[in-house]
């Protein structure tokens, strides 16, 4: 399958080139991609810990996946809001990026693991601790999301 | 505005471990992607934090339970974060203290630290009479919102902090700019 038509078609888009015009965007976009990262980690982290049997361990899995969802579901819309004006900008660079293919697996992993299984987890009976299956969830979570961060990070590098 | 450090800085940034972390690509990149990932460490529980002061998440869980469980974590965020920022400073320590956005950034943490401090003192002693309320009293949320909006400050300037717009080499700039970055440009 040959990516590079639509790489090239993405670098075209009005966006696009707005943003490479622009000396401001890209950082400032940037920022706000930080920022949603930062809340994210925070609304994994909550749960994670819980599961890992730390952090806020009188509180169910249940409950703070629920109190925390909206959040996550905010911060993740807030990278994409702000991650793909910015894979416009650079799209063609990405291609060759081994950084960027490692942090969309990642994502797509993360997402699909936080939201079906990692969210059944949680949802197992709340007054027992999660013992080791909620440890190796949580593991498992915090690796993939710290694969989206290292890539993330990593394709400004390359 | 702070000469006295200049020459300090100066002598700082020709030091062979400086020079030898500046050029190493590989050392570099991987300190500023830990502190990426302490700042998560450290952000995300100060924002979860934050949020149960406004009553905007976990608010059936009692502030004191929130603050007791969570803050280990954010200290540990905030160390690692300082450390790989201080070996970031090093590796480029003049151009970094001339820098508008470091300028802000440090000031801007000091008023988060000292909100914390008047949050600890004066705000967090009565949590008894507010712990397990949903929505905490003013001056819980008050500090709540004003820890979010410096962090949130925080992180913009810190970021611009690679980005050279307002640096001492690139002249002419504003006098203004010259002040805050006590840049004596060279006719």
């Amino acid at each position: 399958m040959d990516l590079l038509p639509f790489f090239q078609w993405c670098y075209a888009t009005p966006i696009g080139e707005g943003i490479r015009n622009s000396t401001w965007l890209f950082p400032v976009i940037e920022a706000f991609h930080l920022l949603g990262l930062g809340l994210t980690a925070g609304a994994v982290l909550v749960v994670d810990l819980r599961l890992l049997g730390a952090g806020l361990r009188k509180q169910s899995a249940a409950q703070l996946w629920a109190n925390t969802q909206p959040w996550l579901i905010g911060s993740v819309t807030l990278m994409f809001a702000s991650g793909i004006p910015l894979f416009l900008s650079e799209s063609i660079k990405c291609l060759y990026s081994f950084a960027f293919w490692v942090k969309m697996s990642s994502l797509l992993l993360a997402l699909l693991f936080t939201f079906t299984f990692l969210r059944r987890v949680t949802q197992m009976d709340p007054a027992s601790d999660r013992g080791l299956s909620g440890r190796v969830t949580a593991l498992i979570s915090l690796v993939l999301w710290f694969g989206v961060a290292w890539g993330g990070r990593w394709i400004g590098f390359s | 505005m702070g000469m006295s450090f200049l020459p300090f800085f100066e002598q700082l940034s020709e030091s062979s471990w400086s020079v030898a972390l500046h050029e190493s690509e590989i050392a570099y990149s991987l300190i500023e992607s830990f502190h990426v990932w302490s700042m998560c460490l450290f952000f995300g529980m100060t924002v979860m934090f934050d949020l149960r002061l406004l009553g905007w998440t976990m608010r059936k869980v009692p502030v004191s339970e929130v603050i007791r469980r969570l803050q280990p974590w954010t200290i540990l965020g905030f160390v690692l974060m300082v450390l790989s920022g201080t070996l970031l400073f090093y590796a480029i320590p003049l151009r970094s203290y001339q820098n508008i956005f470091f300028r802000t950034k440090m000031l801007l943490m000091l008023l988060a630290g000292l909100n914390v401090l008047i949050f600890h003192a004066r705000v967090f002693p009565s949590v008894a009479k507010w712990d397990a309320d949903a929505t905490p009293p003013k001056a819980a949320r008050a500090a709540g919102t004003l820890s979010l909006v410096l962090w949130v400050g925080i992180i913009f300037s810190g970021r611009m902090i690679a980005y050279n717009w307002f640096d001492c080499d690139r002249q002419p700039q504003a006098a203004i700019i010259n002040f805050l970055t006590s840049c004596l440009p060279t006719e």
